[in-house]
């Protein structure tokens, strides 16, 4: 094959493709700002989290009686329970497995009332086996299912937050042998559990914070 | 700021991974993968070549969601192509993108960070992490298999390749 093939092949293929560099970027690879924005914005969301709780008392009129405070589980403890009970599942492990995943997102952003988005893991190792709805304290809660190649198991627990629970930046809890990576805001908590070393919990939550927090 | 001196490659990262994956949206995505990643790995990056570091980023981005469709890269897709080209008349871009998709992936890579990033064999072989000698094998080989493809329906203006 001749230098002047090549050249023609050259050619055709920058002719098709070419347009595609010109083309309007997508907003969604505009987004990527460094995570420490994020951490900052969650930051000053837990400061006036706990500012506003410490203020409470003054605000409280003096006599009535305060409920007894019961131990809640937390929202990572909630998220490790979760885990435990469905990630050793081999054979239901979810409810809607990921060949239906239109349908599942759909159907769990209905029952939440929020909408969804089920982060892409595969760059991460990890591919979604599906999703199962659960019951929450204060109404149904969100659980995807992550599985790698070697079988190791993720879940994202998500809910919308109890009153109970504070916003919390992208945080670090350990409930018995399943680690938690959370991070709560207004109006959804997001949490991802496994039993995996910390780094590559880290790693995994990473992408899914900066998939999920725009 | 790491991610500005990413961002003027995006174009060429799309423009690569359009015609790498056939769709817009799985394209994107794949360039929305590889952004991630290099985000996240940037402290990796010494600086030299920018472009071939994240075409690297690319290339193992890509290998990894290969993997996870399970769709073996190292084998070679038959000779008989199913879809026979669509239109008469001069190649259109599905009629390359299909001929692009009958190349074992790894070939494809070769061939389009030649002729769309103009990149030569040591730049290749740096972004895909492959000897010299294979970036040669594998173009040639993919050059060729590509010309044999778009020659299979017989002369069209604006396909036939001259020999």
């Amino acid at each position: 094959m001749s230098e002047q093939d090549d050249a023609q092949l050259k050619a055709l293929l920058k002719k098709h493709f070419d347009p595609v560099a010109t083309e309007p970027i997508p907003a969604r690879m505009y987004l990527r700002r460094p995570p420490w924005i994020g951490y900052a914005k969650a930051a000053m969301l837990v400061a006036v989290g706990i500012a506003i709780g410490l203020a409470i008392p003054y605000f409280r009129p003096a006599g009535v009686p305060v409920a007894a405070a019961q131990p809640a589980a937390t929202f990572p403890m909630r998220a490790a329970r979760a885990h435990l009970v469905y990630a050793p599942e081999v054979r239901h492990p979810v409810e809607v497995d990921a060949t239906q995943q239109e349908h599942l997102v759909k159907w769990l952003s209905k029952r939440l009332a929020l909408e969804l988005k089920v982060p892409l893991l595969t760059g991460e190792g990890f591919e979604l086996l599906g999703g199962r709805l659960l019951p929450g304290p204060e109404g149904p809660v969100a659980q995807f299912m992550y599985q790698d190649s070697a079988g190791k198991r993720l879940t994202l627990y998500v809910s919308k937050p109890n009153r109970a629970d504070q916003p919390a930046a992208f945080r670090y809890a350990q409930e018995g042998p399943v680690s938690v990576f959370y991070w709560i805001d207004r109006d959804c908590g997001y949490a991802l559990s496994g039993e995996l070393d910390r780094p590559t919990l880290t790693r995994v939550a990473t992408a899914v914070y900066r998939q999920l927090e725009p | 700021m790491d991610y500005d001196l990413i961002v003027p490659y995006i174009p060429n990262l799309r423009r690569y991974a359009r015609a790498l994956v056939g769709d817009r949206d799985g394209a994107d995505d794949l360039v929305q993968d590889t952004l991630e990643r290099a985000v996240r790995k940037f402290h990796l990056w010494r600086p030299g070549d920018l472009r071939a570091w994240l075409f690297s980023i690319m290339h193992n981005v890509f290998v990894n969601q290969l993997k996870a469709r399970r769709i073996p890269s190292d084998v070679e897709v038959d000779e008989t192509f199913a879809a026979p080209m669509s239109s008469v008349g001069p190649l259109d871009l599905q009629d390359l993108q299909r001929a692009l998709s009958t190349l074992a992936p790894e070939q494809r890579e070769v061939v389009l960070l030649v002729a769309l990033e103009d990149m030569s064999y040591a730049d290749v072989s740096r972004a895909l992490g492959i000897p010299m000698g294979t970036v040669m094998s594998r173009l040639s080989r993919g050059r060729e298999r590509l010309r044999k493809v778009m020659n299979a329906e017989g002369p069209r203006a604006g396909l036939k390749v001259v020999t």
